[in-house]
């Protein structure tokens, strides 16, 4: 949130006061500021919520809730967002529970594209809330729960398949050998490192599995998030010859790599900027490789 | 992954606004493999017609005997239709092609971030060579 001071021209009278308040405190430090500005935001809404703000935005959040009569029948409410700088679309969604409707849910934990929780369909697109910025999108802002996932409620989905299909390739190290040397550590050529380094981004938020038209038709599709993985631990050198021989065997199937049509919608849509597609097509030359392997 | 609550499958036709190149150059290869497909089977029955025509069958044109094959040929390039359509499956084909050969490239893991790029590039490539066609191709046939 920003630090700005409350503006001179708020309407209700106990943002008056509380800019009064701040300005007879020159020396203010700047955390009192910031909750000053805060509650003055607070009170300001509950004082005259109807008044549009000079500098507002409108957001447009899908709504649904199976378990409460009234909201059982999906709807977008709106809400009257000041517009500030830098201000995410988290940050929106925040003040938009913050102050007009606390109910309204969504997962997000870090707010810095890390932890992948904040995945959401914003203005028809897959995207993370806290990375994408309300000044880089049209106005009215449209946030929607992911695609072709079960929508739990309001912007919450299901994400339990993506997971599956995750577990599916065993996203973790299986080294064929014991470390090499008397040292503990599996050591990696910087090269190797290169070559695998996009792959290791991903945060798991399923912005490309939501994204991606074939997953959508076809449930036992890994998808591009899973393929990425195995592609993770398939070109890691120090897994073995034999452990990547079973790899690209999970990934050498109709349901597997060849299902991707290079739509490239999951490498447009990563919020990580992996190259998703095309790690996908390394798997499959890789499988290809490995079948025409005769010796 | 089924939709809880329906708003259109996302990569709807109703969304097209938001497609990106990939998805395009999905679509198009798609309609314009079913289009060659489609015509290859109006071809195979076109052709067909040389069996009976190198066995001598003749058909009566305009008061005049003609080969079965040959009075087929000029029967139906005598339609304007079909001769706009030959441009248009042109069109087809040559997308088709060259989105191939974009796609063999995408296969090879060669240039891929610049895959939108190449998709325009065998949309304007297609469009020039139509344009260059059509004076062969629609001779005489207005």
């Amino acid at each position: 949130m920003s630090t700005q001071v409350p503006k001179e021209d708020e309407r209700t009278e106990s943002v008056e006061h509380e800019a009064e308040d701040s300005a007879e405190q020159p020396e203010a430090s700047h955390g009192d500021r910031r909750r000053a500005d805060r509650d003055a935001k607070r009170q300001s809404v509950s004082g005259a919520p109807a008044e549009p703000e000079q500098d507002a935005f409108r957001l447009k959040v899908f709504r649904y809730d199976p378990e409460v009569e009234g909201k059982m029948e999906p709807r977008f409410d709106d809400f009257s967002v000041p517009r500030e700088k830098g201000m995410t679309v988290l940050d929106a969604l925040i003040y938009a529970r913050d102050t007009y409707d606390t109910t309204l849910t969504f997962r997000h934990s870090c707010r810095q594209a890390v932890c992948g929780s904040d995945a959401l369909f914003i203005n028809g697109r897959q995207r993370l809330g806290c990375q994408t910025q309300i000044s880089d999108l049209d106005k009215p802002v449209r946030v929607e729960p992911l695609p072709h996932q079960d929508v739990v409620k309001d912007l919450v989905v299901d994400m339990e398949h993506f997971y599956d299909q995750m577990h599916a390739v065993e996203p973790f190290f299986q080294p064929d050998e014991e470390s090499p040397g008397d040292l503990e550590e599996y050591r990696q050529s910087p090269e190797n490192r290169e070559e695998i380094k996009m792959s290791t981004r991903c945060i798991w938020c399923g912005a490309c599995m939501s994204s991606c038209n074939i997953a959508a038709g076809d449930n036992q599709y890994l998808g591009p998030a899973a393929i990425n993985k195995a592609y993770r631990f398939a070109m890691d050198e120090r897994e073995g010859e034999n452990m990547k021989e079973h790899r690209l065997n999970v990934m050498d199937q109709e349901h597997g790599v060849w299902r991707c049509q290079t739509q490239f919608s999951c490498t447009n849509v990563c919020p990580k900027d992996i190259p998703l597609t095309e790690h996908i097509q390394e798997l499959k030359r890789e499988a290809v490789k490995q079948n025409l392997k005769f010796w | 992954m089924s939709q809880s609550y329906n708003r259109g499958l996302v990569e709807d036709f109703g969304r097209w606004r938001e497609f990106t190149a990939g998805m395009w150059a999905w679509i198009f290869h798609k309609f314009t493999g079913w289009v060659l497909v489609g015509y290859l089977f109006t071809h195979i029955a076109v052709l067909s017609t040389a069996i009976a025509g190198a066995n001598g069958q003749t058909v009566l044109v305009g008061g005049e005997q003609l080969n079965v094959y040959t009075a087929t040929i000029q029967g139906l390039e005598s339609l304007l239709i079909v001769r706009v359509m030959e441009v248009g499956l042109l069109a087809v084909a040559v997308f088709h092609i060259l989105n191939g050969v974009r796609l063999l490239f995408v296969d090879l893991g060669l240039g891929l971030e610049s895959q939108d790029k190449s998709f325009y590039a065998s949309l304007i490539v297609t469009g020039v060579i139509v344009i260059a066609s059509i004076p062969t191709f629609l001779e005489g046939a207005f």
